[in-house]
């Protein structure tokens, strides 16, 4: 679904060039989720907004259903670090405002609207305005959001860093539950390893400086998962442990690599 | 999984509405009496400082020729306040469209806006006449300065994430600047307005005393030199009316259109 082919990226920063990215090769297949973890400065974002069509690499091509991307594809839809609602507009208008600007059908689109609300605990909610509503229901009311277009593949940056641990953690557990009613290809960036292992079928491993693709890791346990006890919580434990020493630097060299 | 309540205050509407405007209330009611007791007990001149009785008689015997200055005045004052608008804001649009009109244009209006409006004042007599033209350009004058920069600086201040929200739907320039640029910088034309609205009157009673005939401007030259003092501060608590009038306008008009702004800045 998503192939990044030899992608580099180089930034023209204030005193020289950065790099952010070098040769990534990685493919996304079909209702796959990956998640991205790494250190911050690893390219994780950069990454994501390549395949948005937000960046265009410095080399290497980036694919999407087999076509190159080269500008935002409505079959794309992008989910912010913050919730980035207009407060102006009330939590239905804004989960609209991909209808209005990609011109799709309203009535229909409006009745989706009101199901994914429902879906994601937010009806009752639709004549508020995003100032009213918690850290959780922002970000709840901008997932639906990113849903509206029903897009082929969603990429989320970060999505619920900002939130405290267990609504956080609802969060993830909801997403999971919409995969299983959606088809739909995920690319998830996260630095904490617990949300990676929760909701990843593979985990992609970023290093930082410039960013490399380090490692994969499949993630073959069943769904749907719970951080809390449950009949996989060695495998659980397992993913967590390779994922932290991949990610933490050794105690010898960890003046070179912070 | 909790909304945040839409109301926090203490006390019921109704108490908050009469403290709101009680107090101030008897704050001028307190300072009226304070006036009064003064020019009585130090036997003040009336052509000096006019007890507030004699404001009152001037504004009584002459109602119908005050309030047809004030018409002349407010008309000014709306008139030049509202090509402000008009102008300021399209001016603050392309400032903040193009980076080449903003370096071109900043600088200038920086050293306009550096001379004293009323330095200006008596040249425009001897441009326009003693007219109504005139005033209506010097209240123009005044109001344009600050809607262009808070405008401009509203425009600007758009958060990254939205624009990379609507960029990532391919949205075209128009479209991001109606859906979210404009509308996000409304609070702080809003700003501008406000403050222009206050100069406004400033401005028409200036481009009054320079030379008119007609207008409260005038009434207080001509009663300043026959020494009519009661009729000057019966015109000058007209002004204060229409300032405040305006003013308060305006912020009701906030309130009905922008009710999301008070609680996000």
């Amino acid at each position: 679904m998503i192939k990044l082919t030899h992608v580099s990226h180089v930034f023209a920063g204030r005193q020289g060039e950065v790099h952010a990215l070098d040769d990534i090769t990685l493919e996304v297949r079909r209702n796959e989720l990956v998640t991205l973890v790494g250190r911050s400065g690893c390219g994780k974002s950069t990454m994501l907004r390549m395949v948005a069509g937000l960046l265009r690499p410095s080399s290497g091509t980036v694919t999407v259903a087999g076509e190159l991307v080269g500008k935002p594809r409505q079959d794309v839809s992008f989910m912010f670090q913050r919730a980035a609602l207009l407060p102006w507009r009330t939590v239905l208008d804004n989960v609209l405002l991909p209808v209005e600007i990609l011109r799709l059908d309203r009535a229909a689109k409006r009745r989706r609207a009101h199901e994914l609300l429902e879906l994601v605990g937010l009806a009752g909610f639709e004549k508020r305005l995003p100032h009213e509503l918690s850290g959780g229901m922002q970000q709840r009311a901008s997932l639906c959001r990113s849903l509206i277009q029903d897009p082929l593949v969603l990429l989320m940056d970060e999505p619920f860093s900002a939130l405290d641990a267990l609504t956080r953690e609802e969060l993830s557990i909801e997403l999971q539950r919409i995969r299983m009613e959606q088809e739909m290809t995920i690319v998830f960036v996260t630095h904490s390893i617990e949300e990676a292992v929760l909701l990843a079928d593979r985990v992609a491993v970023l290093s930082p400086r410039p960013g490399r693709l380090r490692k994969i890791i499949d993630v073959d346990i069943p769904r749907p998962r719970t951080l809390g006890r449950n009949a996989y919580a060695d495998r659980v434990a397992e993913v967590s442990a390779e994922l932290h020493e991949l990610l933490m630097p050794a105690p010898m060299a960890s003046e070179g690599a912070g | 999984m909790t909304a945040v309540p839409r109301t926090r205050r203490i006390g019921s509407r109704a108490t908050r509405r009469l403290v709101d405007w009680g107090l101030p209330v008897i704050a001028l009611v307190a300072l009226v009496a304070l006036w009064w007791l003064a020019t009585i007990v130090f036997s003040i001149e009336k052509f000096l400082v006019p007890a507030p009785d004699d404001v009152i008689e001037a504004f009584v015997g002459q109602s119908g020729f005050l309030l047809e200055q004030t018409w002349v005045t407010l008309l000014e004052t709306v008139q030049g306040f509202a090509v402000a608008v008009v102008v300021g804001i399209s001016t603050a649009m392309s400032i903040a469209s193009s980076r080449l009109l903003e370096k071109m244009i900043y600088p200038l209006l920086l050293a306009v806006n550096a001379v004293p409006k009323i330095a200006i004042a008596p040249i425009l007599v001897v441009w326009l006449g003693f007219g109504q033209f005139p005033k209506i350009v010097m209240v123009f004058l005044l109001c344009f300065f600050p809607i262009v920069i808070s405008t401009a600086t509203g425009l600007k201040s758009t958060p990254a994430e939205l624009t990379e929200l609507v960029r990532s739907y391919d949205a075209s320039r128009l479209q991001v600047f109606f859906k979210v640029r404009f509308p996000y910088a409304l609070p702080q034309v809003m700003v501008g307005l406000k403050t222009a609205i206050s100069l406004a009157v400033i401005g028409a009673v200036i481009a009054e005393f320079v030379g008119a005939d007609a207008g409260l401007g005038f009434v207080i030259v001509q009663s300043g030199a026959s020494a009519d003092t009661p009729l000057a501060f019966a015109a000058m608590a007209l002004l204060g009316v229409i300032s405040i009038v305006l003013f308060y306008g305006l912020n009701a008009l906030e309130k009905v259109i922008l009710p999301w702004a008070e609680e996000n800045r």
